[in-house]
Order: structure tokens, then sequence, then C-alpha cells
């Protein structure tokens, strides 16, 4: 039957045609339509201008944990503990309201504090500076800081009670939780992780 | 005044009053209305204040909800939760999006907005909210959920307390593969850090891969303008990944090589799993549902009722949402309303036929990788004991009293 293999043909052909062009379609837009401006996107648009180096410098504070971003300055045990007394305790203290941040690596402690959880020293630094206190956000000299991240170093039994925090000296400590942190691999299907 | 009154006139002829005489008039008839003598016999529902005797107030500037329905935010010192046993359909109304943020709301004129892109990048840039306005945009369905969105403990828990954490809005912006190849990246850059210009100031590490993928610098919100308390005038969206890292009120991105381990990717939304060991850059939100009706505090009664809820993944679509009515013991496939979209709410209804003995509804959602969302003992068996509080996607079930009522069926795993 001649005609019925002919039209068997183009049956198979219109089927093969139909699914390339859903495959095609399916890969190139998700239904919530990514293609812009009808293809026509140009190499620049030119909106927007080159952002200077004191611009970027003035809001630039983010402190890596390689300690790249860490001010110049420095502050030790002693200074700490004061200002911790008067800026921080009424609501970091055993008593007080919010997280506790002291708990030694292998102490019994239950809450997550910075000796047994935090993974970088830099973040104690670099959230100080960014947020804290809570009611004068962002109040903080960077010597000041320097200081409240030793004092809670040293609480913490990171550090001794001599050592002066510093640019060079911050991002070398080894904070003791940093081996207990696994990257998310998970990827989604059956197993439940 | 006189320019409103031309128009009224113009297409709407009895309108040959100014507002303050149609107002006393209609008040008068409604007076009428309520005393009208003889009418011995009683009637329907509809005419005890019958509405068709008032004339209603004109046309407004602002629309509101009916004064009969009075949904709320449930609000804490750190968030404000979804309810979502009063909605309906897909779209959470702005002003019932659920909050959570680090250090309030911050006023930002869009006059003075900026977002400085700079770090491992050609031209380090800054754009101003027209800048971002100007550039091809794109509008986008999807669910924004907080990872810390479980709660239990009680039978009286409504499901806004149980997982108001997660609300749905149609976002507009400007894709920021978009505003990446403006600035052009360097290669090698793999990560940047979002940060908002809240009192936290808060940040986060993202991987470029998925900024390039799906990210998104948005500033329209359902339509218009975000809301504040989502980040006005412009924030991250992040299709499907956890609410915390679609930073708002965004004012910076820094490219990098590395990531940048800010408190919220270390000391917080960071999970404890087994043998001692902490998951961190848990970023996409496994796939979840819940009932919100029937649930509590509502109530059903003997005969047939929809079960209808909320299904959601943030690692693609629904592929199916299963109902139970015995437990947990059968399933049955629910049916979603279309459209069914890649990282969004979908709503799914099961029609159920109760003949008033006390049992168990409750749904499951699978998603298009083949994941079925699990029960909390299968979280507790694969995690440990001392799982963390953060990406908890549990099945929920409701329990139907014989005398109608609906209570939460708490699950607890912390002694
Ligand atoms: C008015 C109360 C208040 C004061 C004063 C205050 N804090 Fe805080 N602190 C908070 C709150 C609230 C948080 C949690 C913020 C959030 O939700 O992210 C916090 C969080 C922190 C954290 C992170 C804790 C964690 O486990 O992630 C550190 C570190 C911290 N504060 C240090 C300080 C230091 C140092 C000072 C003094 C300079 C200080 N705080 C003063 C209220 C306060």
């Amino acid at each position: 039957m001649r005609v019925n293999t002919d039209l068997k043909k183009i049956a198979s052909l219109l089927i093969f045609l139909l699914i390339s062009v859903l495959i095609s379609s399916c890969s190139t837009s998700p239904d919530q339509g990514e293609e812009q401006g009808g293809g026509n996107l140009p190499e620049s648009f030119a909106f927007g201008r080159i952002a200077t180096k004191q611009e970027i410098d003035s809001i630039d504070i983010d402190i890596m944990p390689d300690g790249h971003g860490l001010p110049p300055g420095s502050g030790g045990v002693a200074t700490g503990d004061s200002l911790f007394a008067l800026k921080c305790v009424s609501c970091h203290s055993g008593s007080g309201p919010y997280a506790k941040l002291i708990g030694a690596f292998g102490d019994t402690v239950k809450a997550k504090t910075i000796g047994n959880y935090w993974p970088y020293a830099t973040t104690v630094f670099d959230y100080i500076r960014r947020t804290m206190p809570f009611n004068a956000p962002g109040s903080l000299t960077d010597d000041e800081v320097y200081s409240l991240t030793a004092y809670l170093l040293f609480k913490n039994r990171i550090i001794d009670s001599i050592t002066v925090l510093n640019s060079s000296n911050l991002a070398t400590i080894e904070m003791p939780a940093k081996k207990l942190f696994v990257n998310d691999d998970r990827k989604g299907g059956k197993e439940v992780r | 005044m006189k320019e409103e009154l031309e128009e009224l006139n113009n297409d709407f002829p009895a309108a040959r009053f100014n507002r303050r005489s149609l107002i006393a008039a209609a008040t008068a008839t409604a007076a009428l209305a309520l005393f009208r003598p003889g009418n011995a016999q009683v009637n329907t529902n509809l005419l005890i204040t019958d509405p068709t005797k008032i004339q209603g107030p004109l046309p407004g500037k602002l629309g509101s909800r009916s004064r009969y329905e009075n949904p709320e935010k449930k609000t804490s010192d750190t968030s404000s939760r979804t309810p979502l046993q009063d909605l309906y359909g897909m779209i959470t109304p702005s002003d019932l999006h659920f909050e959570r943020h680090h250090g309030g709301v911050p006023d930002i004129d869009p006059e003075n907005y900026e977002l400085l892109i700079h770090g491992m990048v050609e031209k380090p840039m800054v754009f101003t909210l027209k800048d971002l306005k100007r550039f091809p945009s794109v509008s986008r369905i999807a669910f924004i959920e907080c990872s810390g969105n479980f709660r239990t403990g009680k039978e009286t828990m409504t499901a806004q307390e149980i997982c108001g954490l997660t609300s749905q809005s149609e976002w507009t912006g400007v894709m920021l593969s978009t505003i990446f190849r403006e600035v052009g990246i360097k290669p090698g850059a793999t990560w940047f850090l979002a940060e908002g210009s809240d009192a936290a100031v808060m940040t986060r590490s993202i991987p470029v891969r998925k900024g390039l993928e799906d990210g998104m610098i948005a500033y329209g919100q359902n339509g218009e303008a975000l809301r504040p308390q989502q980040g006005y005038p412009a924030r991250l969206f992040l299709p499907g990944w956890e609410g915390n890292t679609n930073v708002k009120w965004i004012r910076r991105i820094e490219l990098s090589d590395q990531p940048f381990m800010t408190r919220e990717e270390t000391s917080k939304y960071t999970e404890q799993i087994k043998d001692g060991k902490v998951r961190q850059f848990s970023f996409d939100m496994d796939a979840r549902s819940i009932i919100t009706s029937p649930s509590y505090p509502g109530s059903v009664e003997k005969g047939w009722l929809e079960i209808s809820g909320l299904a959601w993944s943030g690692r693609g679509k629904i592929e199916r949402v299963e109902v139970s009515t015995d437990a947990g013991k059968s399933w049955h496939s629910a049916s979603l309303q279309q459209p069914v979209l890649d990282k969004a709410h979908v709503r799914f209804r099961y029609l159920y036929k109760w003949n008033g003995d006390e049992t168990e509804i409750m749904s499951r959602a699978v998603d298009t990788t083949g994941y079925t969302q699990p029960t909390l003992k299968q979280l507790i068996d694969a995690r440990g004991k001392d799982m963390g509080g953060y990406h908890l996607n549990p099945v929920t079930a409701w329990v139907l009293k014989k005398d109608g009522r609906v209570l939460f069926k708490p699950e607890n795993w912390r002694g």
C-alpha cells in the first residue's frame, strides 16, 4: 500500500517537526517569557554612570574571610570588656533578651554562640560594625569594633587576653566551628536529606 | 470640583447635585427604606438591610476591602505572617505579603536611590531607579518563602501561624543578566554580595550562576511599585530561593571569586544536620504544600466539602499534589488550578464527602525533580534529632473532629 507508507512518512515527519518545535521552544523560553526586546539587545544601553573610587569606598564596608576590607586600627580585650558593659550587655547579658554571644566550643551551652558556631572571625567584625548596637546601628569606630571583637573572641576562649586585633591578624584566627560546615549539595529528586 | 462635577454630569445624568446633597438624599432614602410600613411578611435575607434602596458612595481614588473582611498579618517582633487561610487563588495581596527583616523597614526616597555594582567587573557602575526602569523589563509570578517558615506546638494553630512566611506576587524588574552584561563581569567572578540599605545593612553571598539564570532587580509588585515592606524602591528577587537571599532595599552588589561569609549565611540561615555537621548555602526551597481550607479555626459540616490549599517548589513546577483523608493511609491526586508556574504557589483542590467520623486530612506536594514533600519524621530521620529550624517543609495534617471543629495536628521533635 504505497499511499499508506507515504502518509506514514509524512505523518512521522510532521511529528518530528512538532517535537523539535516543542523542544526548541521549551529550551529557549520558559513559560514566563525571558526573551527581551524582541531579540534586539544592544551591546550596551549606556544607562547609569561609572562609579568613582571614592563613591565605592564610602559604602564598600564588607570584610571577607581572608581579611580583605579590614580597616586600619586595632583593639584589645580590656577596652572591649568595658565597651561591652557600656553598649551591649543590656541586650546580650545572660538574662538579656537577645542572642547569647558567649559559649566556648565543646562547652555545654545550648545556644549557638560565636565560640561554638561561627566559622569565621572576620564575620564578627563585619557584623558588629555593620549593625550593632541594635539601638544605634553603625555608630562604633573601627577601633571600638576591633576591641569588641577581641573581647568576644577572648570570652569564647579563642584568643588570649593580651592579643590586640588589627587588620593583619584578625583573619588568621582559626574558628573551631569552621570544621563543622558543609555545603548544601542537594539537587531535588527522590531523596530526603 | 467643577471639573469633577462636569465629568459626573457627562456620564451620569442623574447626578445633577453636588456631592453633599447626593449623600444627604441617599441617607434620607435609606431611612425611609428601613422604616417603610406595612411590610408584614418576612422577606429574604437580602432585604434585611436592603442595599437596593440606598445610593452607595461615589467612585473613590483608592479601593478598599469590604468592611466585613478583615484579613490581617500576624505580627511578632521579627516577622509578620500572611493569613493563608483567608485567601483564594495564588496571588497574595501586597499588603498581606509576609515580612521578615532584621532592622525594620527603611524609608527610602526614590529620588535618592542608587544601586552600586562593583568588584570583579569591567565597569563599576551606579544606577538610579530611573536607570533601572529604562532597561528591558520582565514580569514573573513566583513565591518568596522564608526558610524559617515552620511552627508547631499546639492544636489551635492556623495555617498562618504554621507556615505564613510564604507569599506570592507578580514581580517586575530588570533581569540581573541584563545589568551584569552592562557592567561586564570579569572571568573568575563566581559570587556576588547583595547588600541592603536597612539598619541591618543585610548582606548575602549569591552564586553568579543564579544571578545569570533568573535573578532580577525588582521594582514592581502586583502591578504597582514595591511596598516598603517588600524592599521599596528595589530589591533582589531570586525565584525559588530562601527569602533572606532576596535582599530588600538593595544598594550594592559586589562581584567576587568567593563567598563573603556574612553573618546571615553562617550564624543564621544554616542548619544542623547529622554527625554535628552544619549545612550552609541551602538556597533552594523544597517542595511543600498545606491545606488552607478547611483548617483551624474553621469548621466543617457532614457532606461534600472542597479541600483546598497551596503547593509550591523552589526547584521547579509542582508535578502533582496528593491529598489523604484517612490520616495518610491512602492518597488521591488533587486538581491543580492552571496555570501551574515554575517556582510558584499553585492552588490545589480536592472534593471530599465527609461522613462525620473523626479523621485526619493532609496534602503532599511532588515537584518536577521527583521530590516528594516529606513527613516531619522523615526529616528527623534524615537530619537527626538536633536538626536546625531552617528548611523544614513537613506534611501538615488537620484533624476533623466529630463536632466539626478542625484542629492542627502538632508533632514535636524537640523534647
Ligand atoms: C538594643 C539591644 C541590643 C544592643 C544594645 C546590642 N545588640 Fe547585638 N543584637 C541585638 C539583636 C536584636 C540581634 C539580632 C538581630 C537580628 O535579628 O538579626 C543582635 C545580634 C547580635 C550579634 C549576632 C548574634 C548571632 O548569634 O548571630 C552580635 C555578634 C551582636 N549582636 C553584638 C553586639 C555588640 C558587640 C553590641 C554592643 C556594641 C550589641 N550587640 C548591642 C540587640 C542588641
